[in-house]
């Protein structure tokens, strides 16, 4: 599974990208892989505050509905509206076009909280 | 977990393995929708070996099956099958089956993996007083479904029967890839294909044979969105041990003018519900969701998913009998519009 250095990541599977004083959400290649083909995002309104770990969005498959969660506290400032069309972009490229929401943290400091690259691998490794 | 005799080819072929009805089989190899594509366009290849399936042989086993089913089993000629259900005392449904009648006194019963327990112990049971033997061959049975418009060009150049000759329902015997087979033109997806009895040592040799003339391998996903799109009722879903299939849209099954086993409770339970397929304008609608006529509640998803052809979620739902539109379904908290729409939900031939 791919897992790029650039950005942090979850417990939960989601990826932060920093980009000057925002932060790109997505979930990871693992996650796409394991929910299969994505055909429905619900994304949230722009102009939510939302809190760390809070259910933001929702991804659902042929086979299920994932919750994506909040990595850090602050406002939803942009959503990726081409998902409404192409859902499948989250598969595709769930690293680059299949982007999920932008938020503009509280604080960029809080996403020393999260996990690195490595840290990441490793929950993947324990969860088998 | 109990395994088909194709165990190591899902694997060998990387399916993703999960539990269903105590085994363990494919629920995709690649991805769901491709799969479900391949089948709507080209020929898709099932594992449908968890299916169980029943001998039923004797003098009175026509008799016996008119008595324990709610189709009409004397119009099945010799080498012909159709779709049934074995109602219980109550006029409920104890599963849904098809029937094939291979020659003048044998039957053939394939029932619901889940339900293998309980339909061979209710039919022996029922049989009691009747000339009838009954045989559970399901452990010495695999089955194969290859279901799609390109199923009978590809199957043909793999077997020695003309199928050109053979129409929807027919059950024969051939030869494929050189094996013995039972084959019958028959499926649960809603397009054309055929479905293969095998001895479970043959079962590996003709599946890589079918997939090497060009069948795409399907898992239990595919097979669910499929069936979800054609229409058909899912049993522990649609169909229930207090369902009265009067109810249903498949109504059609139950023939009125014999007698059978839970008739009279069947005919005189009238219908608080009926069964109604649902579109919707936005989201995933899943079992248990909840669906409301304008404000009302007015039911519940029985079976919901995507429909790859529609590219939009699609259910069938419960509701009182008189609910009309406006219907909606409750995704998360939020009321999702859903038109109503017949069945099957795509057209089919």
């Amino acid at each position: 599974m791919d897992i790029p250095k650039d950005r942090f990541y979850t417990k939960t599977h989601e990826w932060a990208l920093p980009e000057g004083d925002t932060v790109l959400v997505g979930i990871t290649d693992y996650a796409q892989d394991a929910l299969g083909d994505v055909v429905y995002v619900e994304l949230p309104e722009v102009g939510r505050k939302v809190e760390k770990g809070e259910a933001v969005a929702v991804v659902e498959s042929v086979k299920t509905a994932s919750d994506i969660y909040a990595p850090v506290s602050g406002e939803v400032v942009e959503v990726n509206t081409a998902l409404e069309k192409t859902p499948e972009l989250i598969n595709q490229d769930p690293y680059g076009e299949g982007w999920i929401f932008r938020i503009r943290p509280l604080d960029m400091g809080h996403l020393d909280d999260l996990l690195d690259a490595a840290g990441y691998q490793e929950v993947l490794e324990s969860e088998g | 977990m109990k395994k088909t005799p194709l165990y190591q080819a899902h694997l060998r072929h990387g399916g993703r393995m999960v539990e269903f009805a105590g085994y363990a089989l494919p629920l995709q190899y690649t991805s769901i929708v491709e799969e479900h594509l391949a089948v709507r366009r080209g020929a898709g290849l099932f594992d449908v070996s968890h299916m169980g399936e029943f001998l039923i042989q004797g003098p009175e086993a026509l008799a016996f099956l008119q008595w324990a089913t709610a189709n009409d089993a004397a119009k099945l000629k010799v080498g012909r099958a159709q779709y049934s259900m074995l109602p219980n005392a109550r006029g409920g449904v104890v599963d849904d089956i098809y029937l094939y009648r291979l020659a003048e006194e044998e039957y053939l019963m394939v029932v619901n993996a889940a339900n293998i327990a309980k339909d061979f112990a209710h039919l022996k049971e029922l049989s009691r007083g009747f000339a009838v033997e009954l045989t559970d061959l399901s452990e010495e049975t695999a089955l194969l479904a290859l279901q799609g418009p390109k199923a009978a060009s590809l199957l043909q150049g793999l077997t020695d029967a003309d199928l050109s000759q053979r129409k929807k329902n027919d059950v024969f015997s051939a030869r494929v890839a050189g094996r013995p087979a039972r084959l019958a033109r028959t499926g649960y997806t809603g397009e054309d294909g055929f479905e293969l009895f095998l001895a479970p040592e043959d079962a590996e040799a003709v599946f890589e044979a079918l997939l090497g003339a060009g069948a795409t391998p399907a898992g239990l996903g595919a097979r669910d969105t499929l069936r979800l799109e054609a229409g058909f009722p899912l049993y522990g879903h649609e169909l229930t041990d207090d369902t009265n299939p009067l109810c249903t849209p498949w109504a059609w099954v139950v023939k009125k003018e014999k007698d059978f086993h839970g008739k009279e409770a069947m005919l005189a339970t009238p219908c608080a519900e009926k069964l109604i397929g649902l579109v919707l304008e936005a989201g995933i609608p899943r079992e248990g969701y909840r669906v409301y006529s304008g404000d009302r509640p007015v039911g519940r998803v029985t079976s919901g998913g995507y429909s790859p052809l529609l590219e939009k979620g699609i259910a069938l739902a419960y509701v009182e009998k008189g609910a009309q539109e406006p219907f909606f379904v409750e995704v998360r908290g939020r009321k999702a519009g859903a038109s109503l729409s017949p069945l099957p939900f795509v057209p089919l031939k």
